[in-house]
């Protein structure tokens, strides 16, 4: 759907904590779009716990329980079968959470919701890091990054989480971007549509986390995925269908550009540009990413 | 009323069904087995018609309680032991949330090294999560609880979640004969829950968003008031039992032979049930003692605890320990008592480990104390280290 045309009803409201340029409001508001008034939210300790406003306040026109950090999953398990015994099985369940409470601290959570075949939509937003508590590294943050806890930049390759929920052979994973919106408006609509567990990860650059502009959030989360540093994709009947850029450069109808493209706008990775350039360093990046697309090549090509 | 013989589990996951919980989500720890087998097999014969979510862990069981009852529906678990102090955290947010969860926890001690029998130092370890607390000393009292505690913990004036406290094996796999009230007694009892707070897709909230100071500390003293609610509700709902069903097992004690004692003895759980053996010997042999079993651990009944020391000396028998203080019932007793009352009162650790205390260990601990050789505080039956 053009962006024109999404839906002008807004849940995601004034009022909101967020940091400015921060991709999470991005994603929300698209998702809160696509899945309209009929929803239940819950959410774990992330940047959406500060995003979602003071109490008594709130910036969500959607019901919204926090919980605890590991707990998303399960909480959201337990509101989805109180909304099944009532009868109110067209109430969609949301469980958002970043990917601290995904790929960490909340994957048996996670894993063990998904393999009851819950009836829900997990959203993990990626930024990458720990950004709630001032940028600590996560299984999400790439090789090379400095956060607080990786002063030297990290020395460990990221998690494939949406390849690790695939395997639990559910009916739908995806992996969205904020800097696409109809993509991922369409991959929320479609999740909708499907009953048992849903998983779509968005990609959502940071602003203060990695070190870019504010006003550059977008072309952050553009550059990943021209440079194959994050696909566009989803996993449908057991099935895998890459999207947009990310099909073209699955098909090798257009090059990836080189990861230096997409890092050197990041602060998080200046440490490889000055004071001198660690073409070493640079080289294990663009090295993993193109393992990574081989790897998809023959999977799923 | 018919009369079902069974283990403490068996007849908690009765008590359970009968309830009628919408959502029930539990996982399984030696010995609470077979109180969530128990409840799985009602979900195969059909008695038992909500949603059961066998989840992965006990903090997910917890968790996916939390979250039913944000959307107001009833909800049960259980668990003992490892699986409680994993819930620690999810214990707090219940109770801070205030949705009534039930839980029966069965009394188990803690490792390492690993031990399946009976302490409780689970329970008590979490007597500051804002959970009501009960301590059962039979099968018959374990399912009155159960039924009474959704009453009581679902009643707007309370909204607080409750756990129901029983021995490892002693009771969890013991049968004893239980009367069962009849599906529409337990009806008529305990109406549907009528939620403080809920999530409505008609009226939508965000619940537990990052709450100011003033604000924070409200919220701590609502819960406090509740737990002052407790205090006068739960012999409420004891004696509107007592009126329906016959049956007592007192209110936030239970009162035993306590008429002119010089000394009552307090304790809970199954040591408060064999106390009664050692009290009759006791008064049979000329000793003025009595019994006062702590039933209500939280709230904890200070009013009554000072009403006994002002007839009486106190000797409590505590089967658990706070490392570097004492058994926390005696604590928690003279903390009762100070200033308001000059009783005597004795200490003892009894049972930890799930070692075996006999209405023979009571009566030679109450002999000690009569007899003026019994410390402040001291460990019965192991030697000095």
């Amino acid at each position: 759907m053009p962006i024109k045309d999404l839906p002008v009803e807004e849940y995601y409201i004034p009022g909101s904590a967020a940091c400015p340029g921060c991709p999470a409001t991005m994603a929300m508001r698209t998702v809160f779009k696509a899945l309209g008034k009929n929803m239940m939210m819950v959410v774990p300790a992330c940047c959406t716990a500060v995003i979602e406003s003071l109490h008594p306040n709130t910036s969500f026109n959607i019901p919204t329980m926090n919980i605890a950090f590991e707990a998303a999953a399960a909480g959201a398990s337990g509101v989805e079968a109180a909304l099944r015994k009532q009868g109110k099985t067209d109430t969609t369940v949301v469980a958002w959470a970043g990917d601290g409470g995904t790929y960490d601290i909340g994957i048996q959570a996670l894993s063990g919701a998904l393999e009851r075949r819950t009836n829900f939509i997990y959203i993990c937003y990626n930024n990458q890091i720990y950004s709630n508590t001032g940028i600590q590294r996560s299984g999400a943050t790439p090789y090379g990054a400095w956060t607080t806890t990786t002063v030297g930049g990290k020395r460990e390759f990221r998690k494939e989480m949406g390849e690790i929920v695939l395997a639990h052979h559910i009916p739908y994973v995806a992996q969205a971007c904020i800097s696409y919106p109809e993509d991922l408006y369409n991959k929320v609509k479609k999740a909708k549509a499907i009953k048992g567990p849903k998983y779509i990860e968005i990609l959502a650059p940071c602003p203060p986390g990695w070190r870019f502009g504010m006003e550059k959030t977008v072309e952050m989360g553009t550059l990943a995925v021209e440079t194959g540093a994050w696909a566009l994709y989803e996993y449908e009947n057991e099935k895998m269908t890459f999207n947009g850029r990310s099909k073209l450069i699955l098909e090798k109808k257009v090059e990836r550009k080189p990861v230096e493209e997409w890092i050197k706008y990041q602060g998080r990775f200046r440490h490889l540009f000055a004071p001198e350039k660690d073409d070493k360093s640079i080289k294990e990046i663009q090295n993993h990413i193109d393992q990574i697309w081989e790897r998809y090549r023959s999977c799923y090509l | 009323m018919s009369i079902m013989i069974d283990t403490g589990n068996y007849i908690a996951a009765k008590a359970a069904i009968m309830a009628k919980p919408d959502v029930v989500a539990a996982y399984p720890i030696t010995p609470q087995t077979t109180l969530v087998e128990g409840i799985a097999k009602y979900v195969e014969t059909g008695e038992y018609k909500g949603e059961y979510i066998c989840v992965e862990s006990e903090h997910s069981a917890m968790a996916a309680c939390i979250g039913a009852s944000a959307v107001g529906v009833r909800t049960f678990t259980g668990t003992s032991s490892h699986g409680l102090l994993l819930m620690h955290e999810m214990l707090h947010w219940a109770a801070l949330a205030r949705l009534p969860v039930i839980m029966c926890n069965i009394n188990r001690v803690i490792g390492p090294g690993w031990n399946i029998w009976s302490d409780e130092n689970d329970s008590i370890s979490q007597r500051d999560t804002g959970w009501i607390q009960f301590y059962c000393s039979s099968n018959q009292e374990i399912f009155d609880t159960i039924i009474q505690s959704f009453k009581l913990g679902e009643n707007e004036k309370i909204s607080l979640p409750v756990m129901i406290s029983y021995n490892a094996f002693i009771l969890s796999h013991t049968s004893m004969p239980v009367n069962v009230p009849k599906q529409k007694e337990i009806d008529d009892f305990l109406p549907k829950r009528k939620p403080k707070w809920e999530l409505d897709v008609n009226n939508p909230i965000t619940f537990g968003n990052i709450i100011l100071p003033g604000e924070y500390e409200k919220v701590r003293k609502e819960m406090q008031v509740a737990h002052n609610n407790a205090l006068k509700l739960i012999p409420e709902i004891a004696k509107d039992w007592k009126k329906r069903f016959g049956r007592f097992h007192g209110d936030l004690l239970e009162f035993y032979k306590c008429e002119e004692p010089d000394y009552i003895l307090l304790s809970m759980g199954a040591i408060g049930a064999e106390s009664k053996v050692a009290i009759d010997n006791l008064q049979k042999n000329g000793f003025k003692v009595g019994l006062a079993r702590v039933r209500t651990f939280r709230p904890f009944p200070q009013e009554e605890i000072i009403k006994l020391g002002k007839k009486a000396d106190l000797i409590v028998i505590d089967r658990n320990i706070s490392p570097g203080m004492e058994g926390v019932v005696f604590t928690e007793v003279k903390s009762s008592l100070y200033g308001k009352s000059d009783a005597k009162t004795y200490g003892f650790i009894a049972g930890l480990g799930g070692k075996d205390v006999t209405y023979n260990d009571i009566e030679n601990i109450c002999k000690k104390v009569i007899n003026k050789k019994a410390k402040d505080f001291e460990w019965y039956g192991l030697e000095e280290m």
